[in-house]
């Protein structure tokens, strides 16, 4: 490794921008014309449009047009869609309701967007939309998911009787049943994974810009993936063919998998420039974002674990009913299944599984993937289990994870997955080392003596991702590949251009997609740049989501690397007059091995593109480009331990320590990868201790739909964190890499809870682990 | 409508805008100074922080009209002459942004802090005095590491500046 390569510690090349406040985002762009645009959204989460007035509106200042659900269907603008295909057990396809951009005549949760208005300034729009007036008959409302499938709950979608969108099941329930009734001991547990709310910093914007000379359309978009909202938008949405489509994500403010989705303000601004005229810009404020970003989890399941005598699981059986809220968000339907049930197996030999999972429409807020999406629901089932059945069993709750854990790969589950590669026991090893483990007891006694009550607790996560190989995951039900594209373009002066399909909203891809091509060629990372996030320049990519970026997204530049690397090899051999298998390419120079004969890497690429002096059959120019499929997902592992201590008096919980040691196989850049973990386990602890949301049973109303109510984790509720890499390479991609981006958020709330109901006595804790929640379950259990 | 005057990074500005214009709209829209990020609607984010009269002020908790005759620094006035300050070159250097949204008003906010200190921070202050300002990517950690860093790096200036 250089100094710039692979596995160096290279502080960003991106930062510049960010810390000089010379980024631009979505909201900060502006263009000629441009005007803004403010939503106009229904206030009850379940109402009949009955009348719409917007006569006096149109008369404010500044109104340039005041747009419909109506206007839309005119002009063919098809309905939001789900993009992955789930069928009931007994055959049928899932039952999907409509959801239009702009509701018609029925409006399913508060924020659903009506009409949009657009006016000269972003204070002009909203003055507008409050002289609109639209008269609403209001309908009764369910947004449990418990709730809405009982005989007799508010009807949302005519497609969906008693608002189930599918009933599904994987494995072998009959198996597990027998398993049960032959158990040594069972262990049963109600476990509710609470709703989120991504947040990230930045709030979703659009700015959609219709040339009518040109017939063309741009939009910039904050997007994860604007190459699937170019590909959606133009394939149902019908706004534009693609050729007639560009969409920009330029700087992205996080994502947290909130932003993989075409959500109905990027349609509507795209086709109401066209409709009024002009750019129409729309920038979501906090509330806003609150009330449409698609939020993460909500599932509420029951699950057993049967176990012989010696302890070892002999079946798993989880019941789980999912909400997706209001309408079927772009891959709600595979969260809850594929991502989740799939992962049930843990760390574990299992060898009987049976998942039954229903989902619900509510009128709530959809539901979609959010950091983890599906393997952090199926993780805290999984290690609260195993923590609660350890307490049960009496034995340590480390014992009883080695007395299961896998330790030959390749590993069948009996839930589709097969893991690759991993050393479980490796990562439990050091986790307990490094949060001294073994002087825990004293430590408790210690807090003890002070009337604090000392609590530790273990999770050793599995996921899967580096998402995903494309023929299995069509023959799940995506309606998508799942591959990635990448060009790398060496120009006439040896600096060199890298165009990938993936998307960095954070996670650094200009430092470390840089890195593969500095370690490649030994050029400077100041010569390479990274080129992505624009469909005019990149021409397709799956954008970034699912831990892929790594796995997937570098696997492709490899594949693009390989294909410049023999050529430049090729054409450097003839200019050298040398065999081409003894080039080496080292610091920036092509080198005849063994001999003092070199050419620099600029006077071959130069001497591609003059083309005077070429290889016989060999096309001038030095640019190849590469298309990766992986052939399994990828299987990050990893064991956290969290030491907590709770006042008995305030129920208030302090983090004293939280240990990570992951398995994310080969690393590129250690610094962004340990920064991965640090802000997905900080996620995670908010998912654990504060991220509560709240809906009004009776109205709808989301009650915690700003920082004022809903508990994001700041800097003081957070410790430092202990993290640590015990990694075996991935044996499935070129690079051995398994992929860090979500594996924080999915381990880490077992581990905290798990400490807490130690520390407390009491296995039966919902998350949020807020203080009363805590003192409560404390009084119960004395 | 007022018409504000204030200074902007050292460079006069004045403009006409709506009565309830908020600073950070003025700084964005009248501006053009896109740096001063707007992350929330209830001053909770911390995204928005600018120095005014020399301190660390969340923009969307003030009017325009109110910073009229002000002296403001934004974050791209924080560098000097090509040269980063050494709370940007600190988060560079300890990772402390990813996203990159929350970075203005976190490092506008922390030489705020170190320069209040003198310097002299520890790691318990550090986060207490964050918590007005929210960042969803790093946990924290390497903000923290930054901060602290930084602190110890300005150590005396610091001390001078809060003199």
């Amino acid at each position: 490794m250089g100094m710039e390569g692979v596995g160096a510690r290279v502080a960003r090349k991106e930062d510049k921008r960010f810390i000089t406040g010379k980024g631009k985002y979505t909201d900060d762009m502006v263009v000629p014309g441009m005007k803004q645009a403010h939503f106009v959204r229904s206030p009850h989460a379940h109402a009949k449009i009955k009348s719409i007035d917007t006569s006096e509106a149109e008369k404010m200042p500044g109104v340039i047009g005041i747009l419909n659900g109506n206007q839309l269907a005119e002009d063919a603008v098809g309905n939001i869609i789900c993009g992955w295909m789930i069928h009931s057990k007994d055959g049928s396809p899932m039952n999907m309701g409509a959801w239009r951009p702009l509701a018609q005549d029925t409006v399913r949760y508060v924020g659903d967007a009506v009409l949009i208005v657009v006016a000269d300034t972003k204070a002009q729009a909203r003055d507008a939309a409050e002289a609109v007036v639209i008269d609403y008959e209001e309908l009764p409302v369910v947004t449990s998911a418990v709730e809405a499938l009982k005989d007799g709950a508010p009807q949302l979608h005519p497609e969906a009787k008693n608002n189930q969108i599918f009933d599904w099941e994987i494995g072998d329930s009959a198996a597990v049943d027998a398993a049960i009734a032959s158990a040594a001991h069972v262990t049963e547990m109600k476990i509710v994974n609470n709703r989120l709310v991504p947040n990230p910093m930045e709030p979703r914007a659009a700015l959609g810009v219709y040339d009518e000379g040109e017939d063309h359309y741009t939009l910039w978009t904050t997007s994860q993936n604007p190459h699937v909202a170019r590909l959606v938008l133009s394939a149902f949405y019908n706004v534009a063919p693609e050729n007639k489509l560009r969409v920009i994500a330029p700087d992205v403010g996080g994502g947290f998998g909130s932003k993989i989705y075409i959500y109905p303000e990027e349609i509507v601004c795209l086709w109401a420039s066209k409709r009024t005229g002009v750019p129409v810009k729309w920038t979501s404020d906090r509330t806003e974002a609150f009330l449409t970003d698609a939020h993460g989890r909500d599932h509420v399941s029951t699950v057993k674990m049967a176990f012989d005598s010696e302890n070892r699981i002999t079946g798993f059986k989880v019941d789980t009913i999912a909400n997706l809220g209001a309408y079927m968000s772009l891959f709600s339907s595979s969260v809850p299944t594929y991502l989740y049930a799939t992962l049930l197996s843990g760390q574990y030999n299992i060898p009987n599984i049976h998942a039954n999972v229903r989902t619900v429409y509510t009128n709530t807020v959809p539901v979609d993937a959010y950091r983890g999406a599906g393997r952090p629901e199926a993780t805290y089932l999984v290690e609260r289990t195993m923590e609660t059945a350890a307490r049960e069993l009496g034995i340590s709750p480390a014992e009883l994870r080695r007395t299961n854990f896998v330790r030959e790969f390749p590993h069948q589950t009996p839930v589709i997955m097969c893991y690759d590669a991993g050393n479980f026991e490796a990562s439990l090893d050091a986790s307990m080392e490094a949060a001294d483990y073994a002087g825990f007891e004293a430590r408790k006694a210690e807090a003890k003596s002070r009337g604090k009550l000392r609590g530790i607790g273990m999770s050793c996560y599995i996921e899967a991702c580096g998402i995903a190989p494309s023929a299995a995951v069509g023959s799940l039900g995506a309606g998508v590949g799942l591959w990635e594209s990448a060009e790398v373009r060496v120009n006439a002066v040896g600096t060199i251009e890298v165009l990938t399909g993936s998307h960095s909203h954070g996670q650094g891809h200009e430092t470390t997609f840089a890195q593969l091509v500095a370690e490649r060629f030994g050029v400077g990372l100041d010569t390479v740049s990274i080129v992505h996030g624009d469909t005019d320049k990149v021409q397709m990519g799956m954008g970034t989501y699912g831990s892929r970026s790594g796995a997937v997204g570098m696997s492709a530049i490899v594949k693009a690397l390989d294909k410049v690397e023999l050529k430049a090899k090729k054409l450097a051999a003839h200019l050298m007059e040398a065999d081409e298998g003894d080039i080496v390419i080292e610091n920036g120079e092509l080198k005849v091995a063994g001999t003092d004969k070199s050419v620099p890497w600029f006077q071959m690429a130069l001497a591609a593109y003059t083309a005077h002096n070429m290889p016989e059959g060999m096309e001038p120019g030095l640019k190849e480009g590469a298309f990766y499929d992986p052939s399994n997902f990828t299987f990050p592992a990893g064991c956290y331990i969290c030491e907590v201590e709770v006042d008995p008096e305030t129920g208030k919980t302090e983090i004293i320590q939280f240990v990570a040691a992951d398995d994310f196989g080969n690393i590129i850049n250690p610094m962004i990868v340990e920064g991965q973990v640090h802000g997905g386990v900080a996620q995670g602890i908010g998912q654990a201790l504060l991220e509560g949301t709240h809906y009004d049973a009776d109205t709808g109303q989301l009650l915690t739909a700003s920082y004022m109510d809903y508990t994001m984790p700041r800097a003081d509720d957070l410790p430092s964190f202990n993290v640590s890499h015990q990694n075996t390479p991935c044996p499935g991609n070129p690079l051995g890499i398994k992929g860090c981006g979500e594996a924080g958020a999915i381990g880490s709330p077992p581990a905290l809870i798990n400490a807490i109901t130690d520390a407390i006595g009491n296995n039966d804790l919902t998350m949020p682990a807020t203080p009363q929640r805590v003192w409560a379950a404390l009084a119960s259990a004395q | 409508m007022a018409n504000v005057s204030m200074t902007v990074n050292g460079r006069s500005v004045s403009g006409q805008c709506e009565d309830r214009t908020l600073l950070v709209q003025f700084i964005r829209e009248n501006l053009g100074l896109t740096g001063t990020h707007v992350g929330c609607d209830t001053s909770q984010c911390g995204a928005c922080v600018v120095h005014v009269d020399g301190k660390a002020v969340k923009s969307c908790t003030m009017l325009a009209a109110q910073a009229d005759g002000s002296e403001v620094v934004t974050i791209e006035g924080l560098a000097s002459g090509g040269e980063l300050h050494p709370v940007q070159a600190a988060f560079r250097e300890h990772h402390g942004l990813q996203c990159g949204f929350c970075t203005p008003g976190m490092i506008m906010s922390a030489v705020d802090m170190i320069e209040r200190h003198g310097g002299q921070l520890d790691e318990k202050t550090v986060r207490a005095e964050l918590e007005g300002n929210i960042c969803r990517c790093t946990g924290y950690h390497n903000i923290v590491k930054a901060v602290l860093d930084a602190a110890s790096k300005m150590g005396d200036g610091a001390k001078v500046a809060a003199e």
